[in-house]
């Protein structure tokens, strides 16, 4: 890669997928981490369409009656990009469709806010008590205490 | 703590892609798949786009498996949403825009259909056409809150599409070929009516990404439009 335009358009196209992986991973928000998916995504379309990237080639589309008028570029990649776009499009709406569903149970998309109040949800479906609550004890004794008749082994 | 691990992450994720991508020699691609099927597509095929010719010729079964995953998301999203329809208070746009997208509608439906049909010719098929022709059914809901979708007919248009897409590969299953693989006539290189089964696949695949994501976008703004009135 010695190429600065080439390190270039590589690096701009490494740095939108590393910023939309960072993003998910470092947002505590539910609608930026779509957004960084989005940007992700497109980072990971853009370094595809370089693979494929000849210089001094032509689009890989011929004419009637015309031969090629020189090297073009590689078509597997643009395909898999063409069909990975509308493909990204579904996705970001079922996301979004999951966010908004977030937004309609809890009126909220904070991460951590979220998190809290679904395991108070799931442990006041389940009739459990809060993991690391403090108002009760962590847990019931293991064993009742030894009421168990003389002659009976215990387990 | 939990910032500092992702940071790590997020640093080793850009060193490896850069290491990865150094290898390569920019605009020299160490793929020779690509040139092979410059040299032959044109007369196995028969599509001036050889574009085309890779989703829909040589890839087909995995441009089925990308249209599943389409589907998927889709039906994923129609469960999610849900079918409340709660009654709206009519808050329709101004004149401009409901004029506008009624201007629209038929210019973007054209469109999206030119593209389609000319998947094998020029830039563009059934993938971007499909959400072109989308785009045209949406834009009258942005116009007209109120109005709905009828869902039944883009389930049925989308199944009836997704059908014929499977059932020409399996016609190409029965005549002795792979499954998908092309057939038909190839016909004058270049006119519309060549490349044997392509345009009727494109076809398929533009009319199913169509219903799948116009049926997505309006479910998507079925709930925003509750929350506005």
């Amino acid at each position: 890669m010695s190429d600065p335009i080439g390190q270039v358009l590589f690096a701009g196209a490494i740095g939108l997928v590393v910023i939309g992986i960072g993003g998910i991973v470092l947002s505590r928000h539910l609608f930026r981490m779509v957004l960084a998916l989005v940007i992700a995504e497109a980072g990971a379309n853009l370094l595809l369409v370089l693979a494929g990237f000849r210089w001094d080639a032509f689009a890989p589309i011929l004419t009637q009656g015309v031969a090629a008028p020189g090297p073009m570029v590689d078509p597997v990649p643009q395909a898999m990009v063409l069909t990975a776009i509308v493909i990204g499009v579904g996705v970001q709406a079922l996301a979004l469709s999951l966010v908004i569903k977030v937004w309609e149970c809890y009126g909220t998309l904070d991460l951590a806010e979220v998190r809290e109040r679904l395991e108070a949800d799931l442990a006041g479906q389940a009739g459990v008590p809060l993991p690391g609550s403090t108002e009760r004890p962590a847990g019931e004794r293991p064993l009742p205490p030894a009421t168990a008749p003389a002659g009976e082994v215990r387990q | 703590m939990r910032n500092l691990a992702s940071l790590l992450f997020i640093v080793g994720l850009a060193f490896l892609l850069l290491l990865v991508t150094g290898v390569f020699e920019f605009g020299n691609p160490p793929m020779r798949v690509g040139q092979g099927i410059q040299q032959v597509g044109p007369q196995e095929v028969g599509a001036a786009n050889l574009v085309t010719a890779v989703v829909l010729g040589y890839r087909g079964i995995d441009t089925l498996g990308e249209l599943s995953i389409l589907f998927a998301a889709a039906t994923a999203g129609g469960f999610v949403l849900g079918r409340h329809r709660l009654a709206r208070s009519g808050a329709e746009a101004g004149f401009v825009l409901r004029t506008g997208a009624d201007l629209l509608f038929p210019l973007l439906l054209v469109v999206g259909l030119y593209i389609v049909l000319h998947g094998h010719l020029t830039p563009g098929g059934g993938f971007q056409g499909g959400v072109i022709i989308a785009t045209a059914f949406f834009v009258p809901l942005l116009a007209r809150p109120g109005a709905a979708l009828d869902h039944r007919w883009l389930a049925l248009v989308e199944g009836l599409a997704g059908a014929a897409f499977i059932a020409i590969g399996l016609l190409a299953l029965y005549r002795g070929g792979e499954f998908l693989q092309p057939f038909l006539e190839k016909g004058d290189f270049g006119s519309l009516v060549s490349a044997g089964t392509l345009p009727l696949l494109y076809l398929a695949v533009g009319l199913k990404v169509g219903a799948e994501l116009a049926g997505l976008l309006a479910r998507l703004a079925e709930p925003a439009g509750e929350e506005a009135a």
